[in-house]
């Protein structure tokens, strides 16, 4: 029980809790208050409920199933260009939804690369739009995250098990059974949960991808029910269904998942022995080319055509850029203080509290907030404000993951050394806390921003033509068939977000001990 | 002069009772087996650790409640004395202000402060670009501005060899005798005790024994301090 008397503001992490939880509260209150007196959901909203746990459910196990190839090739092969691969496999977590989804429909979509080499021997054309589409979205995104997941649970059977089997000389179906099942019966169920989770809360690609009677999600309808009906009290049915929904499913992927989700030490390249030859290895490399060409294709696609777009560029491209720049910016910022001070509490309960937003979905947060401000002004006139708003609660679980054990750890290697000295407030923040914490606050800025950045959630309820981010002004090129116009901007989006998150990753990087 | 009232340190099964007193300006080893608390019980004079009841009183006044960093105690532990990411004159720098915000004159005692540790020119240097040995020096010379009238030292100097560590006790005595710091050191090695100590203070068996003349004690060791000398 070595007691810290004068640790900077715990107070301050305390204080941090409780503004979250009125943050996260005040709105589902709203919520709560709105639906009280609205209707019971209708036959279109339990079709919305039975199609997101379908396209999640699909989603989950197209993606695990898939993975499990490609993580066991990564785990098993040494060649050039293996870090890389497993760094992209982190990428699309900051790439913008809208983005991909875009790249998807240039290889799938109508016109894309599959169709027209279709046609060529008669076949097709298919359709991308409806349960299949939104499904193949989730596995471009959720597959990569599968891979990681199921890949750390790869590395985490000790090697010297592998030796000895090669000592034992096991044939690799020998080598299943005894080392690589245990695990993945541990590790699947987990990366099941998690992927499960959030395709519940998808929106960006079921607003694009799906919609319609029979492809809309939960999520969807409630963008739909202030779109098209402005029907709040339906909104907030839905939102309380969808809240109640998203809750119980992270419960459980927190339940079963046994990752931390950093997935440090991913790249590490342990020794294996037991690597099989033959139509096994030839099987290894097919897996992995094709994975990825099915991560790069569509943002190839997407740059190809942004490119030749450049001599359209639309009217507000500059605008939607800076505000988003301004967008991510202040997320950041936003999300990077809270989280320092939510790791200020050093306290599990404050940390499990920084977790919360991950059990509300940014339309949740939205229509809350668009309750609470719409009598009091139009919530249009506060877009950016709320977007940020919403962004920082999104990203801060992310950012809190990697910044409070950071924090943690300096307190623990020098908390002693900084309090014999005086080091406090101000002081130990300056001279202590921000230079080791360097690199953790880097990495989490960048998340905070890059997330951000791509956003298409809450901007599309409060969004207007003249207060438009990049993916909201993308989205509405898309709609209107202004497709090269709108891969311009993709590719700018791609850039802004990838750059942005590098920048900053970059600036933490340089940790001077 | 420091005393330690009916002190009583719990932890789950761990016991050390003390009740002494140490005089002012006295040079004390504290010794005895591992795990018998030495750490334990200047990490609780530090205001590290609370004690179960009695009071550690510096002075007249009991320090009680009062945060380490306010305590009139310089300390250096086993490791991790200087920050990685400061260079040492910043290091030594925190000792005067936390703030950092130096003046000329508080530069000028940083420099002095250098020069006595044997270090002068070296402040721009990080810890890692400094030998174990220079690392040890630099911490020194924060104690040396900070100028708190107690001194403890957690065998901060475990990890050097042998004639390196002879070399920080003989620093470490030469500064007490110029300022008239009050110092205990936790020791293992009666060798070291015998180097600087005036007084050693047995720590076994759950307790903490009132400081005697090194001296004597060595030449004609009480019963508890045979069986650790073996």
């Amino acid at each position: 029980m070595a007691q810290r008397p004068v640790a900077i503001g715990r107070s301050l992490g305390y204080l941090a809790a409780a503004l979250l939880l009125t943050l996260l509260g005040v709105p589902l209150l709203a919520i709560f208050l709105r639906a009280g007196g609205g209707v019971l959901p209708g036959p279109s909203d339990w079709a919305a409920l039975r199609f997101t746990l379908t396209q999640a459910s699909l989603s989950a196990l197209f993606s695990v199933f898939l993975a499990l190839p490609v993580a066991r090739a990564l785990a098993r092969r040494r060649f050039p260009g293996r870090r890389m691969m497993v760094a992209l496999t982190g990428a699309p977590f900051i790439l913008p939804v809208v983005v991909a989804v875009m790249g998807l429909l240039a290889i799938f979509g109508a016109h894309g690369l599959l169709n027209t080499l279709a046609a060529q021997v008669g076949l097709g054309p298919w359709r991308i739009y409806g349960l299949h589409g939104v499904v193949l979205a989730h596995v471009f995104f959720n597959m990569p995250l599968a891979v990681r997941m199921i890949l750390q649970g790869w590395q985490g059977i000790p090697s010297e098990r592998f030796r000895l089997a090669a000592q034992l000389d096991l044939s690799p179906g020998g080598v299943f059974r005894l080392l690589e099942w245990p695990m993945l019966r541990q590790v699947v169920p987990g990366a099941l949960a998690a992927i499960f989770a959030i395709c519940l809360a998808s929106f960006a690609v079921a607003l694009i991808l799906g919609g319609g009677p029979r492809a809309t999600t939960v999520e969807l309808g409630i963008y739909q029910a202030f779109m098209f009906d402005f029907d709040l009290g339906r909104a907030a049915v839905l939102a309380l269904m969808q809240t109640a929904l998203v809750a119980a499913a992270a419960i459980l992927a927190l339940l079963v998942t046994r990752m931390d989700g950093s997935g440090t030490g991913l790249d590490r390249a342990l020794p294996r022995w037991d690597s099989p030859g033959g139509w096994r290895r030839l099987a290894d490399v097919l897996g992995l080319i094709a994975a990825g060409a099915f991560l790069v294709g569509p943002l190839v696609a997407v740059a190809l055509a942004g490119l030749s777009g450049f001599g359209d560029l639309p009217p507000g491209l500059w605008p939607a850029i800076a505000n988003s720049l301004i967008v991510s910016l202040l997320s950041a910022l936003t999300t990077v203080i809270v989280a320092l001070a939510l790791s200020a509490a050093q306290s599990r309960v404050v940390q499990g509290i920084g977790l919360l937003p991950l059990a509300l979905s940014p339309l949740v947060l939205g229509t809350g907030y668009f309750l609470i401000l719409n009598p009091v002004i139009v919530p249009g006139r506060l877009a950016l404000p709320v977007t940020v708003l919403v962004n920082t609660l999104m990203a801060l679980p992310f950012s809190l993951r990697v910044l409070a054990p950071a924090y943690v750890r300096v307190e623990a290697d020098f908390g002693r050394l900084a309090d014999t000295l005086a080091l406090r407030g101000l002081a130990r923040l300056r001279w202590l806390l921000l230079p080791r914490l360097r690199a953790p606050i880097g990495f989490a800025a960048g998340l905070a921003a890059a997330l951000s950045m791509g956003d298409l959630g809450v901007i599309t309820l409060f969004g207007s033509a003249d207060r438009q981010t990049l993916p909201l002004l993308m989205f509405r090129l898309m709609g209107a068939y202004r497709t090269e116009a709108a891969a311009s901007c993709g590719l700018i989006l791609m850039a802004l977000s990838f750059g942005i998150f590098w920048l900053f990753d970059q600036g933490g990087g340089k940790s001077n001990a | 002069m420091l005393e330690l009232r009916a002190v009583d340190i719990r932890q789950d099964d761990f016991r050390l009772r003390a009740d002494l007193a140490v005089a002012t300006g006295r040079k004390v080893a504290v010794i005895g087996p591992s795990g018998a608390g030495k750490s334990t019980l200047l990490s609780t004079i530090a205001g590290f650790f609370r004690q179960t009841s009695g009071q550690v009183v510096w002075q007249g006044r009991p320090l009680d409640g009062v945060a380490p960093g306010k305590r009139p105690i310089s300390m250096l532990f086993q490791d991790g004395n200087l920050f990685p990411h400061l260079d040492i004159a910043r290091n030594i720098g925190l000792g005067i202000a936390p703030s950092l915000r130096l003046s000329e004159q508080d530069r000028a005692r940083v420099e002095d402060a250098l020069q006595r540790v044997g270090l002068g020119g070296m402040g721009g240097r990080t810890p890692a670009a400094l030998s174990g040995g220079q690392q040890s020096r630099a911490a020194l010379a924060r104690i040396l501005v900070q100028n708190r009238p107690l001194l403890l030292l957690d065998e901060p100097f475990a990890a050097l060899g042998p004639a390196l560590r002879a070399e920080m006790l003989d620093l470490v005595s030469d500064l007490v005798d110029e300022t008239g710091v009050t110092l205990l050191m936790v020791s293992h090695d009666p060798a070291d005790a015998r180097r600087i100590a005036q007084d050693i203070m047995l720590v076994d068996d759950g307790h903490a024994y009132p400081p005697a003349e090194a001296g004597q004690m060595l030449a004609d060791p009480p019963e508890a301090l045979r069986r650790y000398l073996g």
